[in-house]
């Protein structure tokens, strides 16, 4: 009968409590106001990736299902994309390469985010150009791999000489479409990095540097799963 | 600007990651230089990978100092994901059984 009545006590919960864990998103849900106290733009922007993350989900799974299902054998990426310099046969060299850009691009930007947020206009400027010539220079390298895979190796969408004809759409669409996103992307910071410069967020707050910093990590977090499943596997 | 408090980390922080996420580059590139084979090379790759895309979305995309409304946004829907590899990986593995029976049984 006691343990009863000590049940019925209504639950009080501390200030940390209803501020953490379950209890914050029952609160941001039910209470009389925005659930996501944020600019508007960036939440836009979280929902654009959500979306960007099914498509290329879906891009990587059709990859796998190939993958599975020929009974050709696949090509090994490790050759494929190997590079010799200096007559040295340094296997997947230019991938490597483009990952440490794409990674460093990533630093300069979330610094650009944190410079921006401390009101200091030049560094973010400058850092954000930066990021935007290693997008290009990654670019640059795809275009070039690009070229060396259809004119050198003859690997086209609908065959090529090393085995699985599939291996030729599956890369020229999901390299493709991240080359696309970075192209985007190298276009969108260096808009906002000229805005920056010129002050059109001095009144506004710069916000917007953080929410072009979300798509430009988002960039480099699919080149991250690009890189382990086609690549490496 | 009072609103950005949140948004104040010491630039130190993104120099460790993004040495961090050197290392981890490396370490899967030499996974393929030294033709790791079989079951380690699988496991080392995912979990580098793992680490790689947790290192960007937690500190880069600040995801770690987000409320966990939208930490759920984002991480709920694409279990969805998950069903769709699992079932399209069974799917697989039923087409590449019957491609072996009936296109090049010698295999």
């Amino acid at each position: 009968m006691t343990t009863d009545k000590q049940q019925d006590q209504p639950n009080q919960l501390s200030q940390v409590e209803q501020e953490s864990g379950m209890h914050s998103v029952v609160t941001d849900w039910a209470a009389d106001k925005e659930v996501f106290n944020m600019p508007w733009g960036k939440l836009m922007m979280w929902i654009f990736l959500l979306s960007d993350t099914f498509i290329f989900s879906i891009f990587l799974t059709s990859y796998m299902n190939v993958r599975m299902t020929t009974t050709a054998s696949w090509p090994s990426s490790s050759e494929v994309f190997a590079l010799t310099i200096a007559g040295h046969h340094i296997p997947l060299l230019l991938i490597a390469i483009m990952t440490f850009i794409l990674i460093t691009s990533s630093g300069t930007m979330a610094m650009a985010v944190n410079f921006a947020y401390r009101g200091d206009k030049s560094k973010t400027f400058w850092l954000m150009l930066a990021t935007a010539l290693l997008g290009a220079s990654f670019v640059g390298m795809q275009a070039f791999e690009w070229t060396k895979l259809i004119v050198d190796e003859g690997i086209r969408p609908w065959g090529n000489p090393m085995g699985a004809p599939q291996f030729g759409s599956i890369f020229f669409m999901i390299t493709g479409f991240h080359g696309l996103h970075v192209s985007c992307g190298v276009i969108y910071l260096a808009i906002i990095a000229n805005k920056v410069r010129k002050g059109d967020y001095d009144k506004k707050g710069f916000h917007i540097v953080e929410i072009t910093g979300l798509y430009w990590h988002f960039v480099d977090l699919v080149w991250v799963f690009i890189f382990a499943f086609f690549y490496l596997w | 600007m009072g609103d950005n408090a949140e948004q104040q980390h010491p630039i130190g922080i993104y120099l460790k990651i993004w040495f961090l996420l050197f290392v981890l580059s490396t370490l899967s590139y030499l996974v393929d230089y030294f033709q790791v084979q079989g079951l380690l090379r699988w496991t080392l790759i995912i979990v580098f990978m793992l680490l790689k895309a947790g290192l960007i979305l937690s500190i880069f995309m600040h995801v770690n100092w987000e409320k966990l409304s939208l930490k759920l946004l984002l991480f709920v829907p694409p279990i969805a994901i998950l069903i769709l590899i699992a079932l399209m990986a069974i799917e697989a593995d039923y087409t590449y059984l019957n491609r072996i029976d009936f296109i090049n049984p010698e295999q």
